[in-house]
């Protein structure tokens, strides 16, 4: 099973594998670009759904329905269906309204519509995503989202181009790379079906080109958050290892408002910079979520 | 006058006589339609600029990039133009539909639910035919829905199909 492997690195590790095996309940986050959270629920309110709030960000709905796409509020772009712990990773960049944000692997774009609510739908975000056939769905859900800011380009990351952009660097880049989604599980009972070391190993060599493109495409001073739903080292921490020594960065403390564990230093017989510990791992036991890794990196003036 | 070069965006001239690519609206233009048509001011429209791709489709857009620039969206598909009636798209009806002070229609539940399932319906309206941004009431205030072409007495839902549902509640 594949998840043993990561027996040596989580306590409680029973706890976890009982998790994973646990669904996922239907969360939605609220478009604060249309509508705000008191105007959602009383929507919802009055459409007869059952809901709670995250308890760690209100904007965060946890829906008792499978179908919110079938509800007023989603008709309206009032909602956006987003696994709750995927939020984290366009908080954790800290923007500002105004900012030129790069969003490197954007689709389907729940976290590009997130970042585009986070920057009041001022300056300019960047969505790229290089599989030309989830481009539509990347497009389409910022259109009903409202989202004006946003210019969308399809291009391999690892080799994107700032030419088109007068070779202005970015404030602010989020890196959610593509990965082995092992973190997905409680969504995708199958994600592990297809499984396999050499695919992680290849999928790590993209994600370094992904991140070290993404530091050299933001100013010095500017923030890059890296993030995937995996918990395998070779492709979290190993890319943080590699992507400091070959580009000017360093890892920054940044608080989470979810349980966390650090990022780990040794691996199979790997060791990592120390400063990896300043990502944070989220196993699914932890707060009741889906399983995923995220860091924050400054780049060196 | 330059021909309209495909596949990339420019952004529209300020005014007529700014104008280089026969046919293309100004900005001054698309304003005033907004104005005329719907009577949103155009103070709404001033930390945006409008760009046309291929011939006769608007996006309109808050950040700020190189004109022309050849990318796949840039900001809101906003509407359709040259042709005789300009049309809105349904998304930014819902962007900045909220602006709007005529040739809005607001319906009730039953006739919103069989708005956004694309379908057709016979409808009382005195205002003007054409283009009209349909709206609904949700959480104690109106909120527009998207784009209604009224004629003959009937009001045909112009709901793209990937955005038609049936409403479940």
């Amino acid at each position: 099973m594949v998840l043993s492997r990561y027996r040596p690195l989580i306590e409680e590790f029973e706890a976890f594998l009982a998790a994973c095996e646990r669904p996922l309940p239907s969360v939605v986050r609220v478009n604060t670009l249309k509508a705000t959270v008191d105007r959602v629920r009383e929507a919802l309110d009055s459409g007869g759904y059952a809901y709670e709030s995250c308890e760690w960000n209100p904007e965060l709905l946890r829906l008792e329905t499978s179908r919110p796409g079938n509800s007023w509020p989603y008709v309206h772009g009032w909602i956006y269906g987003q696994e709750e712990v995927s939020a984290l990773p366009a908080l954790v960049l800290d923007l500002k309204p105004g900012d030129r944000v790069f969003d490197a692997c954007a689709a389907p774009g729940s976290k590009t519509t997130q970042l585009a609510a986070l920057m009041e739908d001022t300056g300019t975000l960047v969505a790229n995503d290089a599989n030309l056939g989830r481009l539509s769905a990347l497009r389409s859900n910022a259109e009903r989202c409202g989202v004006t800011n946003c210019v969308v380009t399809s291009t391999d990351a690892q080799t994107f181009s700032l030419d088109p952009f007068n070779d202005e660097p970015f404030d602010h880049a989020l890196v959610d790379v593509p990965c082995s989604c092992e973190g997905t599980i409680r969504k995708n009972p199958t994600a592990l079906d297809e499984w396999s070391l050499d695919r992680v190993t290849g999928i790590a060599g993209v994600q370094r080109g992904i991140l070290e493109r993404a530091v050299q495409m933001t100013r010095a001073g500017g923030t890059v958050v890296y993030s995937t739903c995996t918990f395998a080292p070779e492709e979290n921490e190993a890319v943080l290892d590699h992507v400091l020594e070959t580009e000017p960065c360093r890892l920054v403390e940044f608080d989470a408002p979810l349980t966390t564990r650090p990022g780990v230093t040794e691996w199979n017989g790997e060791q990592y910079d120390p400063s990896v510990q300043r990502a944070k791992r989220i196993y699914p036991h932890l707060n009741d979520t889906g399983g995923f890794f995220c860091a924050k990196l400054e780049v060196d003036a | 006058m330059a021909d309209n070069v495909s596949h990339r965006f420019d952004r529209l001239p300020p005014t007529p006589a700014d104008r280089v690519v026969s046919e293309r609206p100004s900005r001054q233009e698309v304003l005033e339609w907004w104005n005329e048509r719907f009577g949103v001011d155009p103070a709404v429209f001033e930390d945006y600029s409008f760009w046309e791709k291929g011939a006769g489709k608007l996006w309109v857009f808050a950040g700020d990039v190189p004109t022309p620039i050849t990318v796949e969206a840039v900001g809101l598909t906003a509407l359709r133009v040259r042709q005789e009636h300009w049309k809105p798209t349904t998304d930014a009806v819902q962007r900045f539909g909220q602006h709007a002070t005529k040739n809005v229609i607001e319906l009730s539940d039953s006739e919103a639910r069989t708005f956004i399932a694309g379908e057709d319906q016979q409808l009382a309206w005195d205002g003007d035919w054409g283009y009209l941004i349909v709206s609904r009431s949700i959480a104690g205030d109106t909120e527009p829905l998207g784009v209604g072409l009224y004629l003959h007495g009937e009001l045909r839902s112009q709901i793209p199909k990937g955005r038609r549902r049936e409403i479940d509640e």
